[in-house]
């Protein structure tokens, strides 16, 4: 295997409030190699958004990482200061945000953005920035972009808008763009164009992708990888395929039933009884265990690693018991 | 099966003109958006209409002028027989068989009130409750019947988490024995396993109470779920509506078609998802003719200058031609 872009280590980061330290994220460990799009799902408070921004240094505190590291192409990124990190944001990670609106400056064109971006990051002059830009609303289908590129950002749509983000996010050649919800405050015809647009772009330059959604059909269609995320833990990660199709993890099967689908009929959705935990009340054990239906005492005291299943790792123990069945 | 709810020929246009000043001095006439225009449907008894469409195409209009949120520019609503007062609204008597459930629960929940009072508050507007533990006891069935604790009465809305504030929103509406229930988008704001708890709520109630469910949402995999006949909205007209069944298996009008290809496919059964092209034109400058022309692969000279009629429930000039039909393939 070649080596990866993005190595996420038991990444820790917990909020220091008055009422004590929150645990937000529990020993994440994944890898993304270049060309990759690795999704990242899960439901809100899941902790997805948290890891894309540990990754890209902008926790906010009170916010901060405990233990665990972040490499980018080897190097550690988490403990680097704050001039260093800006460098890295921006040159060697792009960003997308979900609101392509507050992602923006409003006051500023979008000519007048990419080439300041540009001229940030490259050795370029002002001239070749601007052609750079060009190239790049050209890439991302802006039509006429000779026109729109002295327009500024309320002038286009949404989804014009989100091409106009995307370009800003490749326009130094990043080696890992994240993308947290890009598709969220989009109509689904617009969507389906920008994830088409998001995973040619990478695939042709090799960039590897972190992609954060709660819709299971945009990962199913632009992921290699998919990573479950549940109360601040990784639960279930695995091909895509096996992740979408035949879920290990009793919280994944729940999550994949629940989702209503164009080919299902009018039959009862599959039902997770309550809710996600809140941060200040996650049960001991296995965070998922009271509302698991296979839970067994195991899962109350002691809390599951990741174990391979097949070509998937679960965090189950419902997997791990049966490994040892098979061992004894 | 009669028609509970009828619509007819529904129009609101908005005024989006400049000032006065500006516009005299500009030289420029009034602007008007006509966000509905001409929607007609029929919802039986005990069935569910879904509304669809991309944001803009008018859905939430609809529902507000049906639950006499907002008078109609033209046209006719009327619920059992009831014409709805384009001045007086509905009367009294009718307000209480109909009820909504919004969007946002943060948004519709008075954060000030216990949930009691939040779901007893139609009983009082209507005088159902004669007595104030007559008033109690009932709030503490239909909590238990949306699957909440009757604890929960003496609550606040803060207390309580999104799908909860959704349950706590739907106990509101059944309070006055609604039978007509409008939901605009009641699961866009929830995360999908509890998306699917109150979708299978919504189902259950429908089926022990007859609730007839007006269902507006843009998410069509929901629509799938829940609804018995569709209609799909583009611009502020109904461009196709149907049988879900039929819709979804054989939908006709290419917009109906395209949206449905734009679906991210999750079984991952290789169906291609075909991006469609552009986006939803302006509402207050519209394209000529058919306004969905400009994104249509089946375009022809009649299309740009035409608007189609609805011909047996499709508005489009190629369907009615016979140029095209549900089979002919779409063009890469």
């Amino acid at each position: 295997m070649t080596h990866p872009v993005l190595s996420v280590r038991d990444l820790s980061v917990a909020f220091f409030t008055r009422r004590g330290a929150l645990q937000a994220l529990d020993r994440v460990s994944f890898d993304i190699a270049p060309g990759e799009v690795l999704g990242v799902v899960g439901e809100s408070g899941a902790g997805k958004s948290l890891t894309g921004q540990s990754v890209i240094g902008l926790l906010e505190p009170p916010g901060r990482i405990t233990g665990g590291e972040i490499r980018l192409h080897g190097e550690r990124i988490d403990n680097l200061t704050p001039d260093a990190m800006r460098k890295i944001r921006g040159r060697k990670i792009g960003m997308v945000f979900q609101d392509p609106l507050t992602s923006l400056n409003p006051l500023y064109t979008i000519g007048q953005q990419l080439t300041e971006t540009i001229l940030t990051h490259l050795p370029v002059s002002a001239e070749e920035a601007r052609q750079r830009a060009l190239a790049l609303l050209t890439e991302v289908g802006i039509p006429s972009p000779e026109r729109r590129i002295d327009s500024y950002p309320h002038e286009f749509s949404g989804g014009m808008r989100q091409r106009v983000v995307l370009a800003l996010a490749l326009c130094a050649e990043p080696e890992l763009v994240i993308a947290d919800e890009p598709t969220t405050a989009l109509d689904v015809s617009v969507q389906a164009q920008i994830i088409a647009l998001l995973k040619r772009l990478c695939h042709e330059r090799q960039t590897a992708v972190m992609l954060v959604t709660h819709d299971m059909g945009v990962i199913a269609e632009t992921a290699d990888r998919v990573a479950v995320m549940y109360a601040g833990r990784i639960v279930e990660i695995g091909p895509v395929r096996e992740v979408v199709q035949n879920p290990k993890h009793p919280y994944a099967q729940g999550l994949m039933g629940a989702i209503p689908t164009l080919e299902g009929g009018r039959d009862k959705l599959v039902q997770i009884e309550g809710s996600m935990p809140q941060l200040k009340n996650i049960p001991a054990g296995c965070a998922f265990n009271p509302r698991c239906p296979h839970a067994f005492a195991r899962c109350h005291v002691e809390k599951p690693d990741l174990v391979p299943v097949e070509h998937s790792r679960v965090a189950c123990f419902l997997y791990d018991e049966k490994r040892k069945e098979n061992a004894a | 099966m009669s028609a509970l709810v009828e619509v007819h020929d529904l129009r609101r246009t908005f005024d989006v003109s400049k000032p006065w000043l500006e516009r005299v001095l500009g030289r420029e006439g009034k602007l008007v958006v006509k966000a509905v225009d001409g929607v007609s449907f029929n919802i039986p008894k005990g069935t569910t209409f879904a509304l669809v469409g991309e944001s803009g195409s008018g859905k939430s209009t609809v529902a507000r002028m049906v639950a006499g949120l907002l008078p109609p520019s033209g046209g006719t609503i009327s619920i059992d027989g009831v014409k709805l007062d384009r001045t007086h609204g509905y009367p009294k008597e009718l307000r209480r068989r109909l009820q909504m459930i919004f969007q946002d629960p943060y948004a519709s929940l008075d954060p000030r009130w216990r949930v009691g009072d939040i779901i007893a508050e139609p009983m009082r507007a209507f005088d159902i409750a004669s007595t104030r533990s007559a008033e109690q006891k009932r709030v503490a069935e239909l909590l238990k019947l949306v699957g909440l604790h009757p604890d929960a009465a003496r609550k606040f809305p803060h207390e309580f988490s999104g799908g909860q504030r959704q349950r706590i929103a739907i106990a509101r509406a059944l309070a006055s024995d609604a039978e007509f229930i409008i939901c605009d988008e009641p699961t866009s704001a929830l995360d999908v396993s509890v998306q699917a708890q109150i979708l299978n709520l919504m189902k259950e109630l429908q089926q022990k109470f007859g609730l007839t469910y007006l269902f507006i949402s843009h998410n069509l995999a929901v629509v799938r779920h829940m609804a018995t006949s569709i209609g799909v909205m583009h611009l502020g007209r109904l461009v196709e509506q149907g049988p879900a069944e039929e819709m979804f298996n054989a939908p006709r009008h290419p917009y109906t078609r395209l949206l449905l290809e734009s679906v991210p496919d999750l079984a991952m059964s290789g169906r291609p998802r075909r991006a469609m092209q552009g986006e939803i034109p302006s509402p207050i400058h519209p394209p000529s003719g058919c306004a969905f022309h400009p994104r249509c692969p089946f375009v022809d000279a009649r299309c740009r200058v035409e608007d189609p009629p609805a011909v047996d429930g499709v508005a489009c000039h190629a369907v009615a031609e016979g140029r095209i039909s549900a089979k002919t393939p779409l063009p890469a």
